[in-house]
């Protein structure tokens, strides 16, 4: 059975070889992907299994591989906002925010103040609902529906809000050097709002459902538990690593477009297990609601959305029509020929899954010489089979889906 | 901030004389060079010094200068954090263009596996010592490692795109 589904030279095929009639069971391969529906993405992994048992894994990635890296290399430099939406797609702002931060530290330049605060309140609302699909999605495949359905419309929502500040939904290519492309408009501001009146009794409704239930417990504490050692060494980040008891998060380590003027707690688990991860996500949850709205309360007064900075900053498009100066600013900035310095930039940002950096080397072209993003999903995916090791075929699921392995992220 | 970069500096070059070099501070980020036939002992050292304390891997990524001459015309790129001081640092090693090698840190950070198989898949560097050193993100039949600045994104016969009429010219894009 096993010869049909690997080549005889694969290593597992000695090893079933090896063992076989040892006890009188045969070991067995299994084939977890491409495309399985509970694995939520693309990738593989070739399960050798003893029984329900899992002894060994090989994962194999790159099944939506897009090359943004080199393709990167080949686009002036906002023409690679599209290309960070896709790497996290269930969180695209913070991405977008994350490489706008990226090329103003590049090129020095200082964001208004009510600019970066309203770019912390869109990459908060990113960041529910990353928590908000992961959490969710990890009760559904622990076989718990509801609570996916009574949270899932709340993506709706802010996904309503991300219409009304930039036109678009899931790939949001939000924003511009210095800020947003426009400022937000008072619905904007009113969905917002509702969001925040309607929300909180719903995530506290989900949490309900799961914190003290039975069977999600017995599914989840204990399993695919890794020690903050191991987590480090394996390069962690977010609460995949926080969850492990490691209160590291670079909005606190290197504050970024102004975290420092908010109070939040950064929670933690204990024993990095898929029921920690769980917790620490809800709770981050709620301090990201607790962020959005200081920073609507501290939002300073005017209507400032971009900084002046015309080299890098589409001028407003009636006045190309009849500006000359416009005109040659709008002109040079889409054919990306900007004055951009020599330099090494990394910048880091706390997404989703952990910290997303952006190392980009300039040559004073137009485009960049060199971009890698580091992208915390591929990073921490490389602990899997270890974190499987000796679990069963269900708890290989759940594993998965806490860990929040965004395909898109982790092939770029 | 308690990590100053002179005390890094100062230790760097007491234990490594003239393998650290270049040292300055990019931005909001020290870097500097080593040789790259002495990264494993320089990174371990990062690592394990009381007071260094560079614990954590942050990203391992190559970059190819085909214009440089042909000892540096790859770099490999460290970048290492130190959480208790909250101190980040750049390492770049270059290596040989015609045969590009390093020693793997793989034995002194687990992440670095993948990363470093990711960079051997699209820039052709050789990890010695890698325990597993092949395709990760392209896929095993490919024979050209397309991050090389020689390989061309597009296909070279298209006559839809004429960059003649956008300014540019075949070397600046």
């Amino acid at each position: 059975m096993s010869e049909l589904l690997l080549p005889p030279e694969h290593r597992y095929a000695k090893i079933i070889k090896e063992h076989l009639n040892e006890d009188g069971n045969e070991l067995s391969i299994l084939n977890l992907g491409p495309t399985h529906p509970a694995t939520h993405g693309i990738f593989q992994n070739i399960l050798l299994m003893d029984g329900e048992r899992i002894i060994d894994a090989e994962p194999t990635i790159g099944y939506i591989h897009r090359a943004f890296e080199k393709i990167a290399e080949n686009r002036p430099f906002y023409q690679i906002t599209p290309l960070t939406d896709r790497m996290n797609y269930c969180s695209s702002p913070i991405n977008n925010m994350g490489w706008w931060m990226t090329l103003e530290k590049l090129l020095n330049i200082e964001v208004p103040k009510r600019a970066q605060y309203l770019r912390v309140i869109v990459m908060e609302l990113a960041r529910i609902t990353d928590h908000l699909i992961c959490n969710s999605i990890l009760g559904v495949d622990t076989g718990a529906y509801t609570g996916f359905l009574y949270v899932f419309q709340f993506r709706e929502k802010v996904y309503e809000i991300y219409e009304e500040i930039c036109g678009a939904r899931l790939t949001t290519n939000m924003g511009r050097i210095g800020g947003f492309e426009r400022d937000w408009s008072p619905k904007a501001f009113e969905l917002l709002n509702t969001f925040l009146e309607e929300f909180p009794p719903a995530w506290k409704e989900f949490e309900n459902l799961f914190e003290r239930n039975r069977i999600f417990i017995d599914r989840t504490v204990n399993v695919g538990a890794i020690s903050a050692e191991k987590a480090m060494a394996y390069g962690f980040t977010g609460p995949n690593l926080r969850a492990a008891g490691v209160d590291y998060d670079v909005r606190v380590a290197q504050p970024y477009s102004s975290y420092e003027d908010f109070d939040f707690q950064i929670p933690v688990g204990k024993s990095g297990d898929t029921y920690d991860r769980f917790c620490v996500r809800n709770a981050e949850v709620w301090e990201s609601l607790s962020i959005i709205r200081q920073a609507l309360e501290k939002m300073p007064a005017g209507n400032e959305y971009h900084a002046e900075v015309p080299d890098y900053y589409l001028p407003p498009k009636e006045d190309v029509y009849h500006n000359m100066e416009s005109l040659i600013y709008h002109f040079k900035i889409v054919m990306g020929e900007v004055p951009v310095p020599v330099a090494e930039i990394y910048h880091p940002v706390e997404g989703g899954n952990g910290e997303i950096g952006f190392y980009l080397v300039t040559d004073g072209s137009r485009t960049p010489y060199r971009l890698h993003f580091r992208r915390p999903c591929f990073i921490y995916y490389q602990a899997y089979p270890e974190m499987i090791k000796g679990a069963l075929l269900s708890d290989a699921i759940v594993i998965l889906s806490s860990l929040n392995v965004i395909a898109g992220e982790l092939d770029a | 901030m308690a990590l100053e970069n002179t005390a890094i500096q100062e230790k760097l070059a007491a234990t490594f004389a003239g393998d650290v070099f270049n040292f300055q501070q990019e931005r909001d980020i020290f870097s500097f060079e080593i040789n790259a036939n002495n990264n494993t002992a320089i990174i371990l050292f990062l690592k394990n010094d009381p007071d260094l304390r560079f614990h954590f891997l942050t990203d391992l990524c190559g970059i190819h200068y085909p214009d440089n001459p042909v000892e540096k015309q790859f770099a490999i790129v460290y970048h290492m954090h130190n959480w208790y001081e909250n101190k980040r640092i750049r390492i770049k090693a270059y290596l040989n263009g015609e045969n590009p090698e390093i020693k793997t840190v793989t034995n002194i950070f687990l992440t670095s596996n993948w990363m470093e198989r990711e960079t051997y898949d699209f820039f052709g560097i050789n990890f010695i010592g890698h325990p597993q050193l092949k395709r990760i993100l392209n896929m095993d039949e490919m024979i050209s490692f397309p991050m090389r600045k020689e390989f061309p994104m597009e296909d070279g016969g298209r006559t839809d795109k004429d960059d003649r009429f956008f300014g540019r010219t075949i070397d600046n894009c």
